[in-house]
């Protein structure tokens, strides 16, 4: 009972003792929001990794790729049995992208990732992050009319909307190239030479085919001069449909110089319009075709170079050997934000059939199309690395040419960079509380050596040494609770504010703590794991127990007379 | 912890005894109670009734490799219920004796007896729990404990003895004593207050009280007027002297003073370490 009432009597009369365990507060605060951030970060980041890579991929490293994925999906489904939530076939490549921008063609790197649009959203989160409502519910890689992100300022208009007016724009820029003539007058014009050519090599045959004379030949040669002069006038009176059916269409489309329209209906149905036509839709990262960058007023904004209606032209090798690029050209339908840097800046998604198709990868004769690697989705609760343990004895790499990786082992070197970095932080954190508890040894040395007369007395009244001892060890536990407490208070409140408190900062360093043009996150992720704060609560409070021991067995050593003597 | 029932001679009430007389504070002997008690302990001519005795008692202090020695054969003997002064000049190891009486110290030799039974030689954790149950102590600086109040201060050596559950469970009897006691010294005013707001006559009150809430049989005062100016000085003896005719407390007290010692029952006369004389106080002055 003394003990108690002492150690509450000493807490409140001795300020310098807890002084001493400011550090300690200081340390847990620091502890509890280093570690919430970086398990804000760690866990969002493997969130939404985990949510684009599927649990486990098999991948082939093969150009043409698995030839059967059907019977490979089969094996898989055997082996695991019902452990399957889902799997997908998909083609990736390494593919470059080029679009036209202000006028310039710009070229960049990406990873074409052919995906089965019904299946693919079973293995991924990869619909979440799509920008369309429509699409996140079933993505059918068709342009829409509009609606994309409408809280995003910068890409409206987007969609129908948006390539409606750009294709006529388009159109009316081509048409005007030449010379400032109308089409219809570039068309008479072309038309009218088309035709005085025509006449030349009519009578050109005629010429062959009659005896030549000498006279009829500078006959001709008089002629000569004068062709490219006569070649207007007969022109004119002969109607274009005339000319039309005069001559063969394939002749026609021979002699055909580029930009002559050729008016016929059959084409005309065939032609390419952008007004009404998208080509096969692709989605892209968002990095991809746009910036992130700052308004004037300071706010953050992605600006888009690339919006949903544009079209883009995709090289990529096909599946011969050697293999050659081929080009395709893509409408963009949709973009893909799933806010990690290396994903949203080189991710570009289309229909598997027509990579598969671009490529030359269909069997002619099955008609099945070869993938590079599928995607497994595992139900909840089912262990990861089992499971791809399984697979890799189903699929050994020394028989098989696939590679079994768990969505961990793709992203490896960044979880372990990560996982060392809090891990270090955690080390260097608890070195200073531990400088922290040698602090408080010195100050309950200090304490002892004041209260000496006080032992001797509680020792003259009969109090055991172990009770002294008790005396100041739960003293130092006291202080150690107080401090711990006072810390996870601290830091709960910081993490609870800390946008706000990065704010605060900001506003009076005038630079910005947490750089959303950088990190993606609008604000500072956070997470508090309760066995996080238990450990460091505890692991403080014995910092601060173990340092009162060595005082508590010098107290209870004391002799009383000794003590009752000290001035 | 049997011979802690074996030193309880005679048998102290527990605290959970307390509650079947609460009004009696602390044991009251009657007269015919100590007659009895005399006529079956027959000891020595001078020292009818000892209740604590020691024979032959040496201590030195060492400090390095050279010894001070502070006793050397002391034989020293206090009568049930009357109080003892031992007497002598700075130095001359009364204080020492009285810390080897309190079991504070071991001494090198010798023997000390209360109530026939050894205690030099307990354990430590015996001698502590000796020191709580029997023993009561003031001292020449009072020795409170700062941090606490008066009451608090009183209430120590209860808190000492009682483990935390007992202590809960007897806590209204033990603070009910605490606070008759405190009456008794005549510092109920002052009950809240600490000890640094306390004079030096109210610090020693304070001291008494805290020394018999116990209910102790002996009481070991070292110097308790030292500090303290006459008239102050006066009132404490007593006090003290009130409470061994009122409640029969054998008292053992080191004084340099003379006057003090003089009305005193026995005189235990200390120089360079050896008893003196044994003299019967010249003066009896049983007005006070």
């Amino acid at each position: 009972m003394y003990k108690l009432l002492l150690c509450l009597r000493y807490l409140r009369t001795r300020w310098i003792a807890l002084a001493s365990i400011v550090s300690v507060t200081l340390g847990v605060a620091t502890l509890i929001v280093v570690n919430s951030v970086m398990d804000g970060f760690t866990t969002q980041m493997k969130e939404r990794m985990h949510g684009i890579l599927s649990d486990i991929v098999l991948e082939t490293r093969s150009n043409t790729g698995i030839a059967q994925p059907n019977w490979y999906e089969e094996r898989i489904r055997n082996r695991l049995g019902d452990s399957v939530a889902g799997v997908t076939t998909v083609v990736t490549l390494p593919a470059m992208m080029t679009f036209q921008h202000n006028g310039n063609s710009h070229t960049q790197q990406v990873n074409l990732i052919g995906i089965d649009q019904k299946t693919y959203a079973s293995v991924s989160d990869f619909s979440k992050y799509l920008l369309h409502p429509e699409n996140r519910d079933q993505l059918d890689f068709l342009l829409k009319e509009g609606g994309y992100a409408p809280d995003r300022e910068r890409m409206q208009p987007s969609g129908w909307e948006y390539r409606r007016p750009i294709a006529r724009y388009r159109k009316l820029v081509n048409d005007r190239v030449r010379d400032g003539r109308t089409a219809e007058e570039e068309q008479a014009a072309e038309k009218s030479r088309y035709e005085a050519l025509q006449q030349q090599i009519q009578r050109e045959q005629l010429q062959s085919n009659t005896a030549v004379t000498e006279s009829q030949s500078t006959n001709a040669d008089s002629t000569d001069p004068s062709a490219p002069a006569n070649s207007t006038t007969p022109a004119a009176p002969s109607t274009p449909d005339d000319a039309a059916t005069q001559t063969d269409s394939s002749v026609n489309s021979l002699m055909a110089g580029p930009g002559i329209v050729i008016p016929n209906k059959a084409q005309q149905v065939l032609q390419f319009d952008p007004e009404k036509e998208q080509r096969t839709g692709i989605v892209l990262g968002i990095s991809l075709g746009s910036i992130r960058g700052r308004e004037p007023d300071g706010t953050v904004q992605d600006f888009f170079f690339l919006r949903p209606g544009d079209d883009v032209q995709v090289t990529f090798p096909n599946a011969g050997t050697p293999p050659r690029g081929i080009d395709e050209t893509f409408t963009v339908v949709d973009f893909y934000e799933s806010k990690m840097s290396e994903y949203d800046s080189t991710f570009a998604f289309v229909p598997i059939e027509k990579l598969q198709h671009s490529r030359g990868m269909i069997d002619p004769r099955s008609g099945i199309g070869a993938v590079t690697s599928i995607q497994i989705k595992l139900k909840p609760g089912v262990d990861l690395n089992t499971a791809r343990d399984a697979l890799r004895d189903e699929f050994p790499p020394t028989h098989e040419f696939v590679e079994v990786r768990s969505w961990q082992e793709t992203q490896g070197p960044l979880l372990a960079a990560v996982q060392l970095e809090t891990t270090i932080l955690n080390i260097l954190l608890f070195m200073i509380i531990a400088v922290a508890g040698f602090g408080i040894l010195a100050t309950f040395f200090m304490i002892v050596v004041e209260k000496t007369r006080d032992i001797g007395i509680l020792k003259s009244l009969g109090a055991t040494g172990t009770g002294i001892a008790t005396i100041f060890l739960g003293y130092g536990v006291l202080l150690g609770t107080v401090g711990a407490g006072v810390g996870l208070l601290c830091g709960l409140l910081f993490v609870w504010k800390i946008n706000d408190i990065a704010r605060v900062v900001e506003w009076i360093t005038g630079r910005e703590v947490f750089d959303p043009t950088v990190y993606y996150f609008d604000t500072i992720p956070t997470i508090i794991h309760p066995f996080m704060l238990c450990w460091v609560t505890l692991g403080a409070i014995l910092i601060a127990v173990l340092a009162s021991v060595l005082p508590s067995i010098r107290a209870a050593r004391m002799h009383p007379v000794e003590a009752l003597r000290y001035e | 912890m049997n011979n802690s029932d074996s030193l309880r001679h005679p048998p102290i009430p527990a605290p959970h005894m307390l509650d079947t007389k609460p009004s009696v504070p602390y044991r009251v002997v009657h007269p015919e109670e100590s007659e009895q008690r005399r006529t079956t302990h027959s000891g020595l001519p001078s020292v009818a009734n000892p209740m604590l005795t020691a024979t032959g008692l040496a201590k030195a202090y060492r400090k390095h490799q050279s010894s001070v020695p502070v006793l050397k054969g002391v034989d020293f003997s206090a009568e049930r219920g009357k109080v003892t002064a031992i007497i002598g000049q700075s130095g001359s190891g009364k204080s020492t004796l009285l810390h080897l009486l309190g079991t504070l110290d071991r001494p090198d030799e010798g023997e000390i007896a209360f109530d026939g039974q050894r205690i030099d030689c307990l354990p430590s954790r015996q001698r502590d729990q000796f020191r709580n149950n029997q023993l009561g102590m003031i001292f020449q600086f009072y020795h409170l404990l700062p941090e606490l109040t008066l009451l608090e201060n009183v209430l120590a050596p209860a808190m000492i003895g009682n483990g935390i559950l007992s202590y809960w469970r007897n806590r209204r009897q033990i603070v009910e004593r605490a606070k008759h006691l405190i009456e008794l010294v005549g510092l109920s005013h002052r009950m809240k207050h600490r000890p640094r707001e306390l004079s030096g006559g109210e610090m020693q009150r304070t001291a008494i009280a805290r020394a018999l809430v116990t209910n102790p049989s002996l009481l070991l005062a070292d110097e308790p007027t030292g500090n303290l100016d006459q008239e102050t000085g006066r009132t404490i003896l007593q006090l003290l002297r009130v409470l061994n005719r009122e409640h029969g407390l054998t008292i053992v007290m080191v004084t340099h003073d003379e006057s003090i010692a003089q009305q005193c029952d026995s005189i235990v006369r200390l120089k360079d370490g050896r008893v003196e004389r044994l003299t019967a106080p010249i003066l009896r002055t049983t007005s006070v």
